[in-house]
């Protein structure tokens, strides 16, 4: 397949796929448990769930990695299987992706705060980076996804991290943002102005947002980003914001509420579009279809 | 200026050694315990609140300034004992069980603190029987449940109803917040209050133990 950098440079957009915990927790996993852990126990519900995505047209595939640093897995006592857990990650979707999708390996925070904000040392948590990014990028990853940060240092990190170990593989770096009175900001106060300089500064080739907000809210981050970012963007978007319906829970956007918003996208020159919590196959197959109408 | 208004200033900059200079010589210039905590510390931790409350500044400023706060807690709590000075209540905080997130969690625990309530803070990923049995080995008024993930949030309605079943309704109040959660699921659940950050988390615990 043709590397990823390039067909966004030519002006391609690229469609992600849609989040991975309600598909997993239909598939056995169970609240409080490590999902990571599936990659060794039950790498065929991985399996499943990624040729979903690829079915509805998804071409970046996400890695079940997100809390596979090795700060992260330690809270489930699992620190000593971190390269055994990522490299498995990346290896059960080969068989999967074949040539219609790239695997995206996802990389989120290690649930520490760094000093002086935090009792955590920097170095503890680029060594915990450092032994998951080692083996995505060993394993075979096409891009690493650094998502979900709060923190630019943290993400700083990760993105370090992930170069230290191939100067060549496309970096994703997104950041989750809240909407205040003020404009948005990350928890830590990060500003999607500061999160384009430090992001980039620090090594991240895609840049954007992930989590936390609907299409809507998500359309002002992008337009941000728009105006801030030298380098190509991400956004990828729960389903609304979570509602209680009768004792279940339920993410409120249709497959066409949000592919509806896709063109407004595009039109800001977003180069990926994909989903996260809350969005399923059905929401890929939709965005991905109007991605199609409005390709150039 | 005066040492308290001192104490009020630094604490806001975060500045951790310099309060507990300040609130030694607070101490030494023989201000009363109660006086230093409400009219310095706790003063302080107000205008942090504010501000963080209207997104003047972020987690990080809270976290300096929380730290600053009990630099000085720390030498006038045994003072605070001598003279039996009460705080507003004791709240038992936790993120629920199968969820390790503890940001949210710690941050209005900071906040409630700062407000003059004593806080018990069971962790994360805490059952919910431990939540109710905490509160009642304590005398505890309200029990605040923090959740980040829509898998986890449903936990909540457990620890509503084991306040229940224990005979503790009325006595024991649940307040729960995280981003996944609102208003109407509060409601849902039967849980007392919602707090839809920090700052308002303290308002709705103030008004359930009866101190607002």
């Amino acid at each position: 397949m043709q590397p990823p950098l390039e067909r966004l440079r030519a002006g391609e957009t690229l469609c992600g796929d849609g989040g991975w915990g309600t598909q997993l927790m239909a598939r056995g996993l169970k609240p409080g448990d490590s999902p990571e852990a599936l990659n060794l126990s039950s790498p065929e519900a991985l399996v499943e769930v990624a040729a979903l995505y690829v079915e509805a047209g998804a071409e970046l595939i996400t890695t079940n990695s997100f809390g596979g640093s090795s700060l992260k897995l330690h809270s489930y006592g699992l620190d000593d299987r971190t390269e055994e857990i990522n490299r498995a990650a990346v290896e059960v979707l080969k068989p999967v992706v074949t040539d219609k999708a790239y695997i995206s390996a996802s990389v989120g925070p290690t649930g520490k705060l760094l000093k002086p904000y935090g009792d955590t040392e920097p170095e503890a948590i680029a060594e915990a980076f450092d032994r998951q990014m080692g083996a995505l990028v060993e394993a075979g990853a096409d891009l690493i996804c650094v998502e979900t940060m709060i923190d630019l240092s943290e993400a700083r990190l990760a993105i370090e991290a992930a170069r230290s170990h191939s100067e060549d593989i496309p970096i994703i770096a997104t950041m989750t943002f809240d909407a205040t009175q003020r404009g948005f900001f990350t928890t830590m106060g990060v500003t999607v102005e500061q999160a384009c300089a430090g992001l980039v500064e620090a090594g991240a080739d895609i840049v954007g947002s992930n989590c936390g907000n609907g299409i809507d809210k998500m359309l002002e981050i992008a337009a941000e980003f728009a105006a801030h970012s030298s380098v190509p963007v991400i956004i990828q978007s729960n389903a609304g914001v979570p509602e209680n319906r009768g004792g279940e829970v339920i993410y409120p956007e249709s497959p066409e509420f949000m592919a509806e918003r896709v063109p407004k996208l595009m039109d800001l020159g977003v180069a990926i579009i994909g989903g996260c919590c809350g969005t399923g196959p059905d929401h890929i197959r939709a965005l991905r279809a109007t991605i199609g109408e409005h390709r150039p | 200026m005066s040492v308290l208004q001192k104490i009020i200033e630094s604490l806001q900059r975060g500045e951790d050694q310099k309060v507990a200079e300040l609130t030694q010589q607070a101490i030494d210039a023989g201000l009363g315990a109660a006086q230093i905590l409400n009219d310095g510390l706790l003063a302080g931790m107000d205008v942090i609140g504010e501000k963080f409350g209207a997104n003047e500044i972020f987690l990080p400023e809270v976290l300096l300034s929380a730290r600053a706060m009990n630099a000085g807690m720390d030498l006038i709590k045994p003072l605070l004992i001598a003279d039996d000075v009460q705080s507003l209540g004791k709240v038992v905080i936790g993120t629920v069980k199968g969820d390790l997130h503890d940001i949210g969690k710690n941050l209005v625990g900071i906040m409630l603190r700062g407000a003059g309530f004593e806080v018990i803070d069971l962790g994360a990923d805490v059952a919910s029987e431990s939540f109710v049995e905490t509160a009642e080995a304590e005398g505890a008024s309200v029990i605040g449940l923090s959740a980040l993930l829509t898998t986890t949030m449903s936990g909540m309605k457990d620890v509503v109803e084991l306040v229940k079943s224990k005979g503790l309704e009325g006595k024991v109040k649940v307040i729960i917040g995280g981003a996944p959660l609102s208003q109407a699921f509060a409601d849902d659940i039967g849980a007392d209050g919602y707090g839809y950050d920090a700052t308002n988390a303290v308002d709705i615990v103030k008004s359930l133990a009866g101190a607002a």
